[in-house]
């Protein structure tokens, strides 16, 4: 008799016919358009284009993969990857829900967890943004509106302040030295900014597993 | 056909590859949902799991909504809608048009009536991005394989390690907030705002805590997290008023 699959076997399996099935429909968006327009891509610009975009975000890009995947789990990756804004968005919202439910990522329970957050989260955003394109007309002055923009702009300090409170209050000796190195080098070395702080994760997340290492030998966590 | 931005038919196929981003996460939701009740979690936390995770949502899914007004204006609003429901991010979707606009010697503003140059964007700005595409689907579970060898082989460091890479990714933010301070010596207090910002989340949600733990209410822990964050946005209009924006 065949095997059954485990469950997480099966998201690996789901996740994967998934990212390659959203890869090709994505790409078929730019080739319908030449064929429906009678168009084709102008090839100059479109290199240059991509050589001015290409490199950082593909490199930003594989390193988040190694970086965000432990994180999200199975399930949360492959939807994630799909939907985007993981950073301020989705992995947030999971390692919220995985924090109340007292669950970890590492278990099977966490990766339940963090697969219904980020789902709903998807969904939710998907929709909002529905809404927002079929009422833009009457929302842009509101969107667009300088009293408010000072809000949209400042939505990374105000979730990681969050997040940041109980993250850190529940690891105290672990936080210590990542959250010292930081800003350090954030105050003191100009070139980063909003757009390096992508590249920054990875480079926080190895550092603390690397603390957390030392003092876990030393018998201090 | 004649092509523009906002062409009737564009936002037919934007809206079938939504429909499938859609599907993917109603598929997924289902099935966590079903192995979470065979996993003995108590359907109250899912429920809770759920209405936070949407609450949560709310306020970071209409700045992205900000992202697809502002790019609108020269992309129309199919290309941006698309771009920011599916892998986009607002930072990168605004860094790649622009690129984009650039080479094609046109300006932020300028609305695109060539469909050569439109779909040379749409090119741009999908490639770009399409690394977690590419690579997803294959990695994952070697990655997921060798961290659950971790965690089995000693499980007290599996934990330690999880808490670190959430400890890691939540101080390279931290240090983010911080990287404008240095413009308050050159008189600029601008750069206090996201500070400030920061730091009235932190209270809020550290108030949250300690209510929630000391009166028992429930409501407070589900919601303290979207409560932080959008009050720590609202602080910011009048942070900015007070220390000066743009």
């Amino acid at each position: 008799m065949k095997k059954q699959p485990s469950y997480m076997d099966s998201v690996h399996r789901d996740g994967r016919i998934w990212g390659i099935f959203m890869g090709i429909i994505l790409l078929l968006f730019p080739l319908a358009i030449s064929i429906i327009f009678k168009t084709s891509p102008n090839y100059e610009v479109l290199l240059k284009g991509i050589f001015a975009t290409a490199p950082m975000y593909w490199a930003v890009g594989i390193v988040e993969i190694f970086t965000y995947v432990p994180m999200l789990g199975a399930g949360g990756t492959y939807l994630s990857f799909i939907t985007g804004n993981i950073s301020n968005l989705k992995l947030p919202c999971a390692i919220d829900a995985m924090e109340r439910a007292n669950v970890k990522a590492s278990s099977e329970e966490g990766e339940v967890i963090s697969t219904i957050s980020i789902a709903v989260s998807s969904i939710v955003t998907t929709i909002i943004i529905i809404i927002g394109v079929i009422c833009i007309v009457p929302l842009t002055p509101i969107l667009e509106s300088p009293v408010l923009e000072p809000a949209f702009d400042m939505i990374l300090p105000a979730l990681f302040g969050g997040l940041a409170v109980v993250f850190i209050s529940k690891n105290l000796k672990l936080s210590i030295a990542p959250v010292i190195l930081m800003l350090v080098l954030f105050i003191f070395v100009p070139a980063l900014n909003a757009g390096t702080v992508g590249i920054m994760v990875p480079v926080g997340v190895l550092f603390t597993v690397g603390v957390a290492r030392i003092l876990y030998k030393k018998g201090m966590l | 056909m004649k092509f523009n931005v906002n062409h009737p038919v564009l936002y037919v196929i934007v809206g079938v590859i939504i429909a499938c981003v859609l599907a993917q996460s109603v598929y997924f939701l289902v099935r966590a949902m079903k192995r979470a009740k065979q996993l003995g979690i108590k359907s109250e936390t899912i429920k809770k799991t759920i209405s936070s995770s949407a609450v949560f949502t709310i306020a970071p899914a209409i700045a992205v909504l900000v992202g697809v007004v502002a790019l609108s204006k020269s992309l129309g609003v199919a290309l941006p809608w698309l771009r920011l429901s599916v892998i986009g991010s607002i930072t990168y979707e605004t860094v790649a048009a622009g690129n984009a606009l650039e080479a094609a010697e046109l300006s932020a503003g300028t609305t695109i009536t060539d469909p050569s140059i439109f779909v040379t964007i749409a090119w741009v700005m999908t490639i770009g991005i399409a690394a977690g595409l590419v690579f997803v689907p294959f990695v994952t579970k070697k990655i997921q394989t060798g961290l659950s060898k971790i965690g089995m082989k000693d499980k007290k460091w599996g934990e330690i390690f999880n808490n670190a890479m959430f400890l890691g990714m939540i101080s390279a933010f931290l240090g983010y907030v911080f990287c404008d301070v240095g413009s308050v010596f050159k008189g600029d207090t601008s750069g206090l705002i996201p500070v400030c910002v920061m730091l009235t989340s932190a209270i809020v949600m550290a108030v949250c805590g300690g209510l929630a733990t000391k009166f028992k209410i429930r409501f407070l822990t589900d919601y303290a997290l979207p409560l932080s964050l959008v009050l720590g946005m609202a602080s910011a209009i009048p942070y900015t008023a007070l220390l000066g924006g743009k």
